[in-house]
């Protein structure tokens, strides 16, 4: 198995505060990894570590074999990671199918392309995946006016639209009401077999986590706790040590 | 396609009317000049403060270098009138989207109040070095060559000119809002972070779209310097406080963000400032001011914007607002 | 210009005169700029009418003299009109846009500057007005440098009225609750804070520093009705090389604009200052901005 992203050693600390120390994760191609931990743990920051969000303070990060931790957030999404947002965000006052066509990626991102029309089968790809996350119906509402749970799945197909090698999701069932998240885990499941997109996914929903995830990794205080397929995980005292402790 | 059949009527009625306007009112021709080139400035100031939503102070900026470039052109060339306002307006063009392309990345990297106050500064600092710079007459500005023929076609040349540039303007604008490009804008609009993070080259489209708005403006100041043919600083080729706002406020009071709200704006602006400038008697630009506070403050969303959030009409991707339920209709499928 | 540089390598008095120029008005730079960022930190608003209020000040303290009124008593005087003027246009305009987004704010108070810069034009007309302070000038070390006794007075003056906001910041109640909504806006309403009132006492506070402030401009330089947006796009820099919230930043950006520009009038001549002073304004916040990109990409 070799790693798609490959992550080494990482730190990170703003100011005096150490938000990852000494992080290592591996995802391989094609797999769907997880990660969790308490609140404050260090999660969301080693995601904006891995996209470019900021630099990171010493470490290594390698996408397809390729080191990344220098570039910026656009550089990376064009080479195929991209990642959605824990505060889903949208484009509010665009309809649905606009966020989708706007979404797609653009191997020839000219002039050309920029002053062009959108394409037909395009505008069909983007209704396609609206259909896939149950949204079809609403594709000419503004984004802005969908429900929350409805703008992450438009978020989570506004990423597909983009054919990414690898998608990082931020908590993608928080906020979806219950009675969806077993549609929802049934997606992503999808998205990896028939996409063939790999996922890593940062949940906090442990039920969800374990049965989409073959690989765990537990973060505490910003260092790495633990890993592991999902039925250690769940009985490893120190995560669940982590947990009580942080509640 | 009846609706068709009634928007087609409607725009040669339009054509058909800005055609005979000149013989009609003669004695208008210049103000109806103006009047398209109120529409251009509008129409500019939109693609990048509405689509984009890059609020700029300082548009005016490639207006003036338009002038300024053409003026000089027709001075030290030595060509004819013809010639010499053809290749004039052409270095105008260039130079101003120069200017653009430029400033555009450092500027439009300022964000909020910093990309406000930083165009604001942009505008006050060119008018400030033409005013003392004397390759360009410094303070006394520069006057354009005079027109060759009678004073009443000059008038209407100088119309169709500008009425022909404020439609190529309309329409190029709408039919870039309408590909890609007009995505990109609006998605820069409402969210640059989330554009980033999806691999877009918004610095590049920022740019872009500036230059765009820049191409067509610095043609206008080319256009506009010769028909009034004095060149000043700051009245005329970098007038912040008049012309500079104006393309803000004319967007805003058409509807900013919308395709016919910056056109309907430019006409509703244009025949206040007639208003006042005919019966207020020095009194017109205290009055613009009022006129300024009052639409920011009671009519942010502009005519179109207002009608559109009371009466919601179902469309396609150039309307963006619909009925509660949406229904799926198979003939829209492609 | 290259004469000029020349003229400054071989007269180390002149720099000496320009620096010591430069901090003497880069003093009421920083008045002006401190009132802005109060403005700015407290209402999360950007004034553009800063610079008409600074003349509003300097129109009353030259009218005032003129009426024989005495230019130390005058300047009170402008800070309590101009204060009144800043209550009420609060009242009246700004209460509306405080809470909206940047653009609307300042496009109000855009055109609040307009509005003021014609009324003016028309009121006092387009003349260039000054006040004769007839203090004259002291010469320190054997005439090397010439230092106007009025410019001395503006300074005093300055360091004194930002040492007075400091303490009434601190030590009152008013300033107490404006610190507070600062801060954090919601969580001071909801601690029984009437932030709208906070809201116009801070307007208010700002035109009373402007009115003070314009009073020493009208002595130490001069007061038209289109110079207000200078004074406005000094503060601004001013405030983004500063900081919100730092007075000592406030008069060490103050005082290194004032030398900068006096410097810059010096070699590109004074036609040119105006212009000096806007095109630092585009630089300082391109730099600034493109400085900090670097610094997300490289810091380590």
């Amino acid at each position: 198995m070799t790693a798609l992203l490959d992550i080494r050693n990482v730190s990170k600390s703003f100011g005096g505060v150490v938000a990852n120390k000494d992080v290592s994760l591996a995802v391989p191609a094609g797999g769907i990894v997880g990660v969790i931990g308490p609140n404050g743990s260090g999660k969301t920051t080693l995601f904006n570590s891995i996209v470019g969000y900021h630099p990171i303070g010493s470490g290594s990060i390698r996408f397809c074999g390729r080191e990344i931790s220098g570039l910026r957030v656009p550089e990376i999404a064009r080479l195929g990671l991209i990642r959605t947002f824990q505060q889903t965000r949208i484009y509010r006052n665009m309809t649905a199918m606009r966020n989708m066509l706007i979404s797609d990626r653009l191997r020839h991102d000219g002039l050309r392309a920029a002053f062009a029309k959108v394409p037909p089968q395009q505008a069909t790809r983007a209704e396609t995946l609206l259909d896939f996350v149950g949204l079809h119906e609403r594709r000419d509402l503004l984004a802005g006016e969908l429900s929350f749970g409805q703008q992450k799945l438009l978020e989570l197909a506004m990423a597909l639209m983009n054919q990414p090698t690898m998608l990082l999701l931020d908590e993608p069932t928080a906020g979806v009401n219950p009675t969806l998240i077993n549609g929802l885990v049934d997606r992503l499941r999808q998205v990896n077999l028939e996409f063939g997109i790999t996922l890593l996914i940062i949940e906090h929903n442990m039920r969800v986590i374990m049965e989409l995830a073959q690989h765990i990794y537990c973060l505490a205080h910003g260092e790495l706790l633990a890993s592991g397929p999902p039925s250690l995980i769940q009985t490893d005292r120190r995560v669940v040590d982590a947990y009580l402790g942080a509640g | 396609m009846k609706r068709r059949g009634r928007r087609a009527a409607l725009y040669t009625a339009l054509a058909a009317a800005a055609i005979v306007a000149p013989w009609l009112f003669p004695s208008y021709a210049t103000q109806f000049a103006f009047l398209c080139l109120m529409v251009v400035f509008a129409v500019t100031w939109d693609m990048v403060g509405g689509q984009m939503g890059y609020n700029s102070f300082g548009n005016i900026l490639f207006f003036g270098i338009g002038a300024y470039a053409c003026a000089v052109v027709q001075r030290d060339s030595g060509f004819g009138y013809a010639p010499g306002f053809a290749v004039g307006v052409a270095v105008g063009a260039c130079a101003g989207t120069l200017a653009a392309a430029v400033l555009g990345p450092g500027i439009l990297a300022l964000r909020g109040h910093y990309f406000a106050i930083g165009t604001l500064g942009l505008g006050v600092a060119a008018a400030d070095i033409a005013a003392g710079w004397h390759y360009i007459g410094a303070g006394s500005g520069m006057t354009t060559p005079l027109f060759p023929g009678a004073i009443q076609d000059r008038a209407k040349f100088f119309y169709f000119l500008l009425l022909a540039l404020a439609v190529v303007t309309f329409v190029t604008s709408r039919r870039l809002y309408q590909g890609r490009f007009g995505l990109v804008l609006n998605a820069i609009r409402d969210d640059e972070g989330k554009a980033e993070a999806m691999g877009l080259r918004t610095t590049g489209y920022k740019t872009m779209a500036w230059c765009v708005a820049a191409f067509f403006l610095s043609i206008s100041g080319a256009v506009a310097g010769n028909l009034v043919g004095y060149i000043d600083p700051r009245d005329f080729a970098f007038a912040g406080s008049t012309y500079g706002v104006w393309m803000i406020l004319m967007a805003i009071v058409g509807g900013r963000g919308t395709v016919w709200g910056p056109v309907i704006g430019a006409f509703v602006f244009h025949i206040t400032q007639e208003v006042f400038w005919t019966y207020l008697l020095g009194w017109q630009r205290v009055a613009m001011g009022l006129f300024i506070l009052v639409v920011v403050v009671y009519f942010p969303s502009g005519i179109v914007g207002s009608l559109r959030t009371r009466a919601p009409r179902p469309g396609g991707t150039e309307r963006e607002v619909l009925p509660e339920r949406a229904v799926v209709d198979p003939t829209r499928r492609q | 210009m290259m004469g000029n540089l020349m003229l400054l390598l071989d007269a180390p008095g002149l720099n000496l005169q320009l620096l010591v120029d430069g901090v003497l008005v880069g003093a009421i730079f920083a008045l002006v700029a401190y009132g802005m960022a109060l403005v700015w930190g407290v209402m999360n608003l950007i004034n553009v009418a800063q610079g008409e209020l600074v003349l509003l000040g300097g129109y009353v303290v030259f009218f005032g003299t003129k009426a024989g009124i005495a230019p130390l008593v005058a300047i009170p005087v402008a800070a309590a009109i101009v204060a009144t003027i800043g209550w009420a246009l609060y009242r009246v305009v700004i209460y509306r846009v405080v809470e909206r987004d940047p653009f609307s704010s300042i496009l109000a108070t855009f055109g609040l500057s307009i509005v003021i810069q014609q009324l003016a034009n028309q009121l006092f007309g387009a003349d260039v007005r000054t006040v004769e302070s007839g203090l004259g000038s002291l010469l320190v070390a054997h005439g090397m440098l010439t230092v106007a006794r009025v410019k001395l007075l503006a300074f005093v003056s300055a360091i004194l009225l930002g040492s007075l906001l400091v303490w009434f910041m601190r030590a009152t109640r008013l300033g107490q609750a404006i610190r507070a909504t600062a801060q954090n806006s919601r969580a001071a309403r909801t601690l029984g804070v009437n932030t709208d009132r906070v809201y116009a006492a801070t307007f208010a506070i700002n035109g009373a520093i402007c009115g003070a402030a314009g009073g020493l401009v009208a002595m130490t330089w001069m007061v038209h009705p289109y110079a207000g947006l200078g004074y406005t796009v000094r503060s601004f820099m001013i405030v983004v090389v500063a900081g919100l919230g730092s007075l000592g930043g406030v008069a060490l950006a103050g005082a290194g604009l004032g030398i900068a520009e006096n410097y810059a009038g010096f070699l590109f001549g004074a036609e040119y200052q105006t212009a000096f002073v806007f095109s630092l304004l585009v630089v300082i916040l391109v730099t600034r901005n493109l400085w900090l990109k670097r610094q997300r990409r490289y810091l380590r």
